[in-house]
């Protein structure tokens, strides 16, 4: 399955859909679009990744990329995600540390009002 | 014995291709279905890191991959023919830059997720060799 992206914002939040599979083919797409976002102001961004069939490192890579930019900013960029072949990858690797992950985009959206 | 061998051109969009044969491959075997997730993601990153070392340095030359059925293990190699003492990593920041932070990453991860890895870097390429448990004989047994 290719990738899917979508976006849309809530208040102070951008959401991102993402569906399918992130890997060193598709990310760079992925990586534009976060890139395109923060160009454009959108310091506070929520992946949705509940759709995402395949994670590997590149696509860690560009999160924590995007998540390198959003900082620059003093912004946010936190993870929707409750499957466990993905979270497995975000242990492995320690970015569970790194990234507020929630188990949805209402959870994370309380969240980051309680933040604000 | 069985093996299957499969070169592909160094470019990202093989690397899916080459993720769903190891997968094909390792069901047939008898790779539990709880493992096949971890086989897809890491043969997935073993490609993924050899299509950009090619990319880097070399990239007419095709990518090699051989899966083995090999007494109750299913067995992957995945050999590239890049110089791999001066690692560059294949992770890249948001911008397209290197993330030197990130370097290895994709080796961390097949390290965590195979239980048998083999990790061999050359000035005339690196083997990844990564092994799961299977039935001894393969999904026929059943």
């Amino acid at each position: 399955m290719d990738l899917k992206l979508d976006h849309h914002s809530e208040d102070n939040l951008t959401i991102v859909d993402v569906e399918g599979e992130i890997d060193v083919y598709t990310a760079p797409r992925l990586r534009e679009l976060l890139i395109d976002l923060v160009n454009k102001g959108n310091f506070h961004l929520l992946v949705n990744m509940e759709k995402v069939d395949f994670l590997d490192s590149t696509g860690l890579g560009v999160l924590v990329g995007g998540l390198k930019r959003v900082r620059a900013h003093d912004g946010s960029l936190e993870l929707v995600c409750t499957q466990e072949r993905i979270l497995k990858i975000f242990r492995i690797t320690g970015l569970t540390k790194v990234f507020g992950i929630y188990a949805s985009v209402e959870e994370a959206k309380e969240a980051h009002g309680r933040d604000k | 014995m069985a093996t299957v061998e499969l070169t592909f051109s160094a470019l990202p969009a093989h690397v899916r291709t080459a993720r769903l044969v190891a997968t094909a491959i390792a069901r047939r075997t008898g790779v539990a279905e709880a493992l096949l997730d971890e086989v897809r993601l890491a043969v997935g990153e073993a490609c993924s890191r050899a299509v950009e070392a090619h990319r880097l340095h070399c990239p007419g030359e095709p990518v090699r991959i051989e899966l083995r059925d090999d007494a109750g293990r299913f067995e992957v190699t995945v050999t590239d023919v890049a110089p791999s003492e001066d690692m560059r990593p294949h992770v890249l920041e948001a911008d397209g830059s290197a993330m030197p932070e990130m370097a290895g990453l994709g080796i961390a991860v097949i390290a965590g997720l195979a239980d048998d890895v083999e990790v061999s870097p050359g000035p005339k390429g690196m083997r990844i060799r990564m092994s799961w448990p299977a039935s001894p004989h393969g999904i026929a047994a059943v």
